[in-house]
């Protein structure tokens, strides 16, 4: 039983670190991640030169990482920079087209020249794969993607739809073919409708299930620990703030009432943590294990980052409120990321589909 | 990062399940399991079988008849231990006066005593708590005055753990009225055949007894049973509250609750179907073994790093691990539905079998482990901990 990092992965965590810290301050970040093209393109070119999505992919498929772990210890530091640029989308693209031997894309993508994303969502599907109606009809897909993160700048769109054969396909569309509607989101960063309308795609598989579930558990891992990152980063402001505001005659941190909800939202960031590190352990395991631990722990982190949030903007007063503090920024982060790849019910839902509970008794 | 046990750590942890197989009775299981109250017979078998294999004392040195174990072996043993039902050692001589002898003791009352803890000769219960200090134990009054050899003892303790099968109690007692309150506290030991003592039974929410009062009346006690300088008992104290840690989490414990519950509730209905079947109830107690098994994580690393475990780290562990013992109580009390309520009795369990009889104490259990949130330092004062630490004032 070993908890430390490889060195490996602690440069790159150490390395992403110093370079969001320094390129990448909130200032910057809430500069770019609300307007067009909500994200800084050369900012994204520079993570690429740092070898930050090379981590994203094995060794085999081309990177030099691609476990649970290097994509942890990436999205943890993105998470603490709460960095706007289009990560997740590119995870899960790179996941994919990894499952199906695309070693150019993977190339491109890594090298920062093209960048790509998966579209799943429907307005009418929260998530169930089972609903997608988006339908593929010779080389041609029609349907429409909705919130595909990463979407507003990615120059191929992976997209999850039925095949001929009624199964779930994954098809390659050029973003040039099809109809983008960007946008920010409310917490900052980009995502876009992708409209296809006897679109011209490319089909990489004709049951890509299984690859699908494994790219969405990763970006789910992924997610989790951008939330842990996030946390660290608001729990610490949160501690200075009470120490420093004054009410009363004296620094608010000398309230018991405020030491303990802080030391309750404490406790739950290192449970969060810990649920990660176990998701993180699993993303390799087989499907069922792996899925069960995904599960779990994106229902903590939705559990920890809603208690975080509330609580650090409560405790902040009306300085939590405002657009101009930073905190404000990581609690809403911390909140949407709950809407991401499935909430904590989805997430609990999942659980118990997967539990031993149901077996005899 | 590999969060596997390594095949050592793995071999272990079979020696373990295969002693338990082998020297655990199955009647002693099942009354744990069916948590039912232990006597001392239980207690002290329990005790003498662990003791012979040598694994009675774990946190202690080998010289003084303790293990070599790191914290995750302590952690494996203390897993297998909770997954077959064994009890639960008695902490007073093993886990709190024995670390505080090798500590503090003179070389012959760690000759003396250390020895007569492990063959079970001497059944120690710990006097610090009292009527008027409980969270804020430096404000005890219970007094020893010097006289010649001895010392002589007037006050009352309270909260007493199984004083009832105890003959000896180690005792927080105010030496002087000088100065910081902290500073005249002493650390003393006291024969409970003594005369001038009385232990009085104090029942408890769920009808049970394993606490009492202690009253002291001019007992004399000889000044050699000082642990310690006279005055330095608040630092014994906080050493014996500092130590063993491991198993404050209560993962084992809580793991095996687990596993109790959902067989549980695969057996028990709810409108004709089993009630794991209700999402409701199924959703909760997903719930609770995703904190659980996040606690089982946290407490693996916090283990993996005990060298630079504080204080905080430890208070952490104490406050979660005890939060979700209890909602996995409340659920299993729960489950039962009406079938909760009879007082458990021999006659409710063996012969009226209203409840599973592995199920017929949850009520019992339920209201018993509130304690858990309240001893040991109560979850607030472990706030009080980790609060002073991260604001450091």
């Amino acid at each position: 039983m070993d908890f430390t990092p490889t060195e490996d992965r602690r440069m790159i965590g150490d390395s992403l670190r110093r370079y969001l810290a320094e390129q990448y301050p909130i200032e910057h970040r809430n500069k770019v991640a609300y307007d067009d093209p909500f994200h800084d393109p050369a900012k994204w070119a520079e993570l690429a030169e740092l070898g930050i999505l090379g981590a994203l992919v094995s060794e085999d498929d081309g990177g030099f990482g691609g476990a649970g772990f290097d994509i942890t210890t990436v999205f943890e530091e993105m998470g603490r920079a709460i960095c706007a640029e289009p990560m997740l989308g590119n995870l899960m693209a790179l996941r994919l087209y990894a499952a199906h031997g695309e070693a150019g894309r993977i190339e491109t993508i890594i090298a920062g020249a093209e960048k790509a994303t998966f579209g799943f969502d429907e307005s009418d599907t929260y998530g169930d794969l089972d609903s997608i109606t988006t339908s593929a009809s010779g080389d041609t897909l029609t349907g429409r993607k909705t919130v595909v993160y990463g979407g507003h700048c990615a120059d191929h769109i992976l997209v999850a739809a039925k095949s001929t054969a009624g199964k779930l396909g994954l098809y390659e569309v050029a973003a040039a073919d099809a109809e983008i509607l960007p946008y920010a989101m409310i917490d900052g960063a980009g995502a876009a409708e992708v409209i296809l309308d006897k679109t011209k795609s490319r089909c990489l598989s004709e049951d890509a299930r299984d690859a699908i579930e494994l790219a969405l558990d990763a970006g789910r891992v992924a997610l989790c620990a951008e939330a842990v990152g996030a946390m660290d980063v608001l729990k610490v402001m949160t501690k200075d703030y009470l120490m420093q505001r004054q009410q009363f005659g004296r620094p608010i941190a000398l309230f018991q009432a405020l030491q303990h909800r802080l030391v309750d939202f404490s406790i739950e960031i290192e449970q969060a943590r810990s649920i990660t590190i176990y998701a993180a352990s699993k993303l390799d395991a087989d499907p069922k294990a792996r899925a069960l631990a995904v599960a779990q722990a994106k229902n903590l982190i939705g559990r920890a980052g809603k208690l975080v949030a509330e609580e650090a903007v409560q405790m902040h007063g009306g300085i939590g409120m405002t657009w101009e503090y930073s905190g404000s920024h990581y609690a809403k982060r911390l909140i949407m990321i709950d809407h991401q790849l499935g909430d904590t019910e989805d997430q609990l839902r999942t659980a118990m589909a997967l539990s031993d509970l149901a077996g005899a008794a | 990062m590999d969060l596997n046990f390594t095949p050592e750590e793995e071999a272990f942890r079979h020696e373990v399940r295969d002693f338990l197989r082998h020297n655990l009775s199955e009647e002693l299981a099942t009354k744990v399991r069916n948590g039912r109250d232990l006597n001392k017979t239980d207690l002290e078998t329990w005790h003498a079988t662990l003791n012979s294999r040598g694994w009675l004392a774990p946190g202690w040195p080998v010289e003084h008849g303790g293990t070599d174990w790191d914290s995750v072996r302590m952690h494996i043993f203390e897993e297998e231990c909770a997954r077959a039902n064994a009890p639960r050692t008695v902490p007073f001589g093993l886990s709190m006066l024995g670390p505080v002898l090798i500590k503090f003791g003179t070389e012959e009352q760690k000759a003396t005593i250390l020895p007569r803890i492990l063959s079970g000769e001497d059944w120690w219960c710990q006097g610090y708590s009292e009527p008027g200090a409980g969270s804020d134990l430096a404000s005890l009054k219970t007094r020893a005055i010097r006289d010649g050899d001895d010392y002589i003892i007037n006050g009352q303790k309270t909260w007493t753990t199984l004083g009832q099968f105890a003959n000896k109690i180690f005792c927080l007692v105010r030496t002087s009225t000088e100065g910081k309150r902290q500073e005249g506290i002493s650390f003393i030991l006291v024969d409970l055949d003594t005369p001038g003592i009385e232990m009085r039974p104090i029942k408890l929410i769920e009808g049970g007894f394993e606490v009492n009062e202690v009253f002291f009346t001019d007992v004399r006690v000889p000044v050699a049973n000082m642990v310690g300088e006279e005055n330095m008992g608040w630092t014994i104290a906080k050493y014996l509250l500092g130590h063993e840690r491991t198993n404050i989490a209560g993962v084992g414990a809580s793991s095996e609750a687990l596993s109790q519950l959902k067989s549980l509730a695969r057996k028990v209905k709810r409108k004709g179907k089993p009630l794991a079947q209700d999402p409701i109830f199924a959703a909760k107690i997903a719930e609770v073994e995703i904190d659980l098994e996040a606690m089982r994580m946290t407490n693996l690393r916090m283990l993996s790093g005990v060298a630079d475990a504080q204080g905080s780290v430890s208070s952490m562990l104490k406050i979660k691990g005890t939060v979700i013992r209890q909602a996995i109580n409340d659920l299993a009390r729960r489950a039962l539905g009406a079938t909760a309520a009879p007082f458990p009795s021999e006659d409710v369990i063996g012969n009226y079998a209203i409840a599973p009889a592995e199920a017929a104490s949850n009520a019992a259990n339920y209201f018993n482990n509130r304690k858990l949130s309240i001893f040991g330092g109560s979850n607030e004062i472990q706030r009080n901990i980790i609060a002073k630490e991260t604001f450091g004032a």
